[in-house]
């Protein structure tokens, strides 16, 4: 496998008035587990139910109901660490986190904070421009979402909508290894593509599938790399924490202006104060979530209603063994069979539906025509029409058929791309449309001779000039394809326009 | 036949199946005896008709012949237990006018096994105290009197005790968290065990202190303890905690033989002040084990004298969060908003009104237990000193003990409402004896052994092997057999 190599790319400054300002950044990205059922009950997490029908006795909080751990989820866990390169923790165990709030019912979340199931792992994020971070994961947890409040809807009522409630939840817990906006959003970019390669979570930001919690503070230069090789934080400034981020665009806009937010305090003379911030995107913002008074203790202690989660080795390595191929290895591969570029080789691996489709292309054929006509012309006609590659009308089939006419010189590639368009609209096989509507390219030649001829027949004062200056064969190429309606082949053309003009 | 509601569930199933009597002979009689015994304030909610329903399907299962175990006998669940369509309010005001729809696992396992169910038993609420003086319902009155002081049947499971010492019903369901079975059987005269953690499942048992709470039954006999038993446990896909083991067969392992079984007495359990009664009885107790075959030996439970004050925050630990979900959004009782209100009144208006003051004593004991800056000094020492209860337990059991043998209780049955003003501490000191059983989930049964000079109960408990319920039985029953305890209260109701 060719191994892919990575300059380490230049953290973002942020000139102050009096300092330049580098930023450190860490992410906790809350994913939702890919999962029929909720975490710990049967209730069903189809998106868009009405309001409180995808509730279990348990997700209500019923006294006297217990939860029961969710065996698939807890395996789509597994496999996102295995995914991250993760360590895999054996033993691990739920927590209650304790708060009031009417879309809480239990009055608690079951989280994992003191002994998470996976553990240290990592993320290459590659930013483009042939520079990548690898970013360290400190942790993955289990954990419940919430339900959703409607404050909204009425003057005098809230409501609640429960259906959310119990939702398993992956919280990926980075380390502070990302150095800018840019840097964190294509983090969260590669985890929601790793995620989706494993099918353990549809990344759907929109429906608030994914979601991330964004912390950052700013340092002077040089100070990150005290940090780095003593791991003691004293080194950084105050981190602030963004709530709930759900765009690749927020998070960005979100990370510079609490940057410049901070750098403008601290060259006041002031401090920055640790708190949660929410991101006003309309105003361009952040601002303080709440005040020190109503600062949450959330009173962690081990859910005494769960047993300790102890999973097996030989169970984890089936999990492993199962694992798909990840974005990494099969942008690899891509370049090294293919021999693709490493723009094309990432264009083609951001979704597993493309990859695979440009796969079944690409067998038995030129790895980089198939790049070619599936980056350029299918992706360029699908993005015209707003459609994904998994509602493309051409098939992996159809498009490889009209590849094979190309290398196999029965169409050029101009009548191929007239072809493309048909087989778009209207469907059917490349092959028998260029049959049926006499497309092919006329290779035999004698039929090409007679053409020859009889152009040179027409023209010979043409032929005269052209035998002493060889370069005027191309307009009798040219007089050729046109009385041939494009189909002849255009290098047996040229052959024999040689030929007979040399005779 | 006269007085079918005093009969013991061994003697009324044998009946039932002897075709001498009929289920709804029985229900009827338990019914007339639940409805002449309200002065006790044990049944709060009555399902008679319910009650006669099933009597009828289980004479009709009956006639059929092959009929399961506790087929037609009919029984009290306490108020604890969820029970579908019928009102289960954990003895709270905040629970007001809840009806699940769906029923616990071991009152369904009952349900399953042919039980009739009579109506809910009163308790203390949410399972919180010793004297069932803290329920919505009012004080359970014991039917055991002197002279005409009302005395306490004990707590949490108050109303279970009162009602079957009554001979109400034929048996009642309890739960015990810190002795709520045990020391409520010991104040009235009756059996009652708390399996090992695990034996019961707790799906649809409203929780006090996860942790530590298990169902079980409290009978008239030590066969009846055994039956019941039986019909109560298994395993339960639904709660994690539930143990995926074999039931066996308790009545049948009642008739073993103790000879050369080892049986431990604690030093630690000899406390300052134990009257002397309580000191004879053990001694007593001791003594019939010894003549019955079994090896006594003197054991040492060291950090015995740590259980209560470490019961005392894990429980209201667990039982601020368990409590939680009374918030007046969805069930149960909402307070009257104010306009202005907003959620934090609605959060403390209607827990204010909800629960009752010892609810809210144990809710901001744990709370604070469990803040930050006071875990790792209370909750987690406590866990600690939790594992080497448990430890101290094991070391015992490894030296070759079969059980130990302890008091039930520092003290006889005490009067309603002569507590009222005590420190709460003085309260606790109740659980002394019992807490111990619940930090190592072992098992623990409570027979009655004696008589004070006042003429009231006491009993022993006999703590057990872990899943060694079989086992701990026979030995209860031998003891049962030993002491001879045959006295009733006379009937003032």
């Amino acid at each position: 496998m060719l191994d892919l190599t990575y300059e380490t790319p230049k953290p973002k400054v942020i000139a102050g008035a009096k300092h330049d300002w580098e930023l450190v950044i860490g992410l906790e990205v809350h994913a939702q587990v890919a999962s029929n059922a909720k975490l710990f009950s049967g209730a069903s997490t189809t998106f868009g139910a009405e309001p409180n029908s995808n509730v279990a006795f348990v997700d209500a909080a019923m006294p006297g109901m217990l939860p029961v751990i969710n065996e698939f989820c807890v395996a789509q866990a597994v496999r996102t660490g295995l995914g991250l390169k993760a360590d895999i923790n054996l033993w691990s165990a739920f927590d209650r986190k304790n708060y009031f709030y009417p879309d809480l019912p239990q009055g608690y979340q079951i989280s994992q904070l003191y002994h998470p199931i996976v553990g240290e792992g990592e993320v290459l994020v590659e930013l483009g421009d042939g520079t990548a971070r690898l970013v360290r994961v400190e942790r993955i947890h289990l954990e419940q979402d919430a339900g959703k409040s409607i404050h909204d809807m009425d003057p005098n009522m809230s409501f609640v909508d429960l259906n959310r409630t119990g939702v398993a939840l992956m919280e990926i817990v980075s380390r502070p290894d990302i150095r800018g906006p840019e840097e964190a959003a294509a983090y969260v970019v590669k985890l929601r593509q790793i995620m989706q390669y494993l099918g353990t979570c549809d990344g759907n930001m929109q429906n608030g599938n994914l979601r991330a919690d964004v912390n950052v503070s700013v340092c002077r230069p040089g100070d990150y790399e005290k940090y780095q090789e003593t791991q003691d934080f004293s080194h950084l400034g105050t981190r602030c924490e963004i709530k709930n981020m759900n765009s690749m665009r927020f998070i960005q806009q979100a990370i510079e202006v609490e940057a410049r937010r901070q750098i403008a305090i601290i060259e006041d003379g002031g401090e920055v104060v640790q708190e949660t911030r929410l991101y006003d995107p309309d105003k361009g913002e952040t601002r303080s979530m709440r005040s020190k008074e109503e600062a949450h203790d959330y009173r962690y202690f081990p859910c005494p209603d769960l047993l300790p989660l102890e999973i097996e080795q030989g169970w984890v390595d089936d999990i492993a063994n199962d694992l798909p191929e990840l974005p990494d290895e099969k942008k690899a591969r891509f370049i090294s069979d293919f021999g693709l570029s490493d723009y094309d080789a990432s264009v083609l691996t951001a979704e597993t539906a493309a990859a695979a489709f440009f796969e079944k292309v690409a067998e038995g054929r030129d790895g980089k025509l198939a790049a070619n006509w599936v980056i350029n012309e299918l992706f360029g006609r699908l993005k015209k029409d707003e459609k994904e590659i998994t509602e493309s009308p051409v098939s992996p089939d159809q498009l490889g058929g009209i590849i094979t006419l190309i290398t196999k010189g029965d169409i050029s590639g101009k009548i191929a791309k007239d072809l493309f368009e048909i087989v778009y609209t209207e469907g059917g096989d490349p092959a028998e449309i260029v049959e049926a509507r006499g497309m092919k390219q006329v290779t035999d030649t004698g039929a090409i001779e007679a053409a020859v001829d009889q152009v040179i027949a027409d023209n010979p004062a043409q032929v005269a000039k052209a035998k002493e200056n060889p370069k005027l064969a191309g307009w009798f190429v040219g007089q050729v394809m046109k009385a041939t309606g494009g189909k002849a082949n255009p290098k047996a053309v040229n052959e024999i326009v040689a030929k007979k003009l040399a005779d | 036949m006269s007085d079918l509601n005093k009969l013991t569930l061994a003697d009324a199933r044998d009946k039932l199946r002897a075709k001498e009597i009929t289920s709804v002979e029985l229900t009827e009689a338990c019914l007339s005896a639940v409805e002449g015994g309200k002065t006790l304030n044990a049944f709060v909610h009555d399902t008679p008709d319910l009650a006669l329903e099933q009597a009828k399907a289980a004479d009709a299962t009956l006639a059929k012949g092959d009929a399961p175990s506790m087929c037609g006998l009919p029984i009290g669940i306490k108020d604890l237990f969820c029970t579908k369509g019928v009102a289960s309010q954990a003895g709270s005001a905040i629970l007001e006018g809840f009806k699940p729809e769906y029923e616990s696992t071991v009152s369904q396992n009952l349900l399953d096994a042919g039980a009739v169910m009579l109506g809910k038993l009163n308790m203390d609420e949410f399972a919180m105290g010793s004297s069932n003086e803290t329920s919505v319902y009012g004080d359970v009155v014991n039917p055991w009197k002197v002279d005409d002081r009302n005395l306490t049947p004990g707590g949490s499971s108050g109303g279970s005790a009162s009602a079957v010492a009554a001979d109400l019903c034929l048996a009642a369901t309890g739960t015990d968290t810190g002795g709520s079975i045990r020391q409520p059987a010991a104040f009235t005269g009756i059996v009652g065990i708390k399996p090992t953690y695990g034996r019961c499942s707790r799906w649809g048992v409203v929780a006090f202190a996860s942790s530590l709470d298990q169902a079980g039954p409290m009978t008239k006999t030590v066969r009846d303890a055994a039956i019941m038993l039986e019909a109560m446990c298994g395993h339960d896909a639904k709660d994690s905690t539930s143990v995926d083991m074999a039931v066996p067969d308790f009545e049948a392992a009642l008739e073993g033989d103790i000879k050369g079984k080892t049986i431990g007495i604690p030093k630690e359990y000899r406390m300052d002040g134990m009257p002397d009664e309580i000191e004879a009885l053990w001694s007593q107790g001791t003594e019939m084990l010894k003549d019955a075959g079994a090896k006594i030996v003197d054991i040492t439970l060291p950090h015995t004298k740590y259980a209560l004050p470490a019961y005392y925050v894990i429980a209201p630990a667990e039982a601020s969060s368990n409590l939680a979900r009374y918030d007046g959004v969805r069930y149960g009782h909402r307070a009257k908003l104010s306009q202005g209100d907003g959620i934090t009144e609605m959060y403390e208006k209607t827990r204010a009104e909800g629960f009752g003051p010892e609810v809210q004593r144990r809710i901001m004991v744990g709370t604070y237990v469990l803040s930050a800056g006071f875990y790792d000094a209370y909750y987690n020492r406590a866990r600690k000193v939790r594992t080497l209860i448990k430890k101290d337990f094991e070391d015992v059991f490894a030296q070759g003990v079969d059980a130990i043998l302890t008091p039930a209780t520092p003290s006889a049955a005490f009067g309603l409402g002569e507590m009222k003003d005590a420190d709460p501490v003085q309260m606790y000191l109740n659980d002394v004896f019992t807490v111990t059983v619940n930090l190592a989930g072992l098992p623990g049964i409570s027979v009655p052994a004696g008589l004070d000079k006042q003429g009231l109960p006491l009993g022993l408990q006999l703590i057990g092997k872990p899943f060694e319920e079989g086992e701990l039985l026979q030995f209860a029953h031998t003891l049962e057999r030993a002491a001879g305890f045959v006295a009733k209260p006379e009937k003032w109701w």
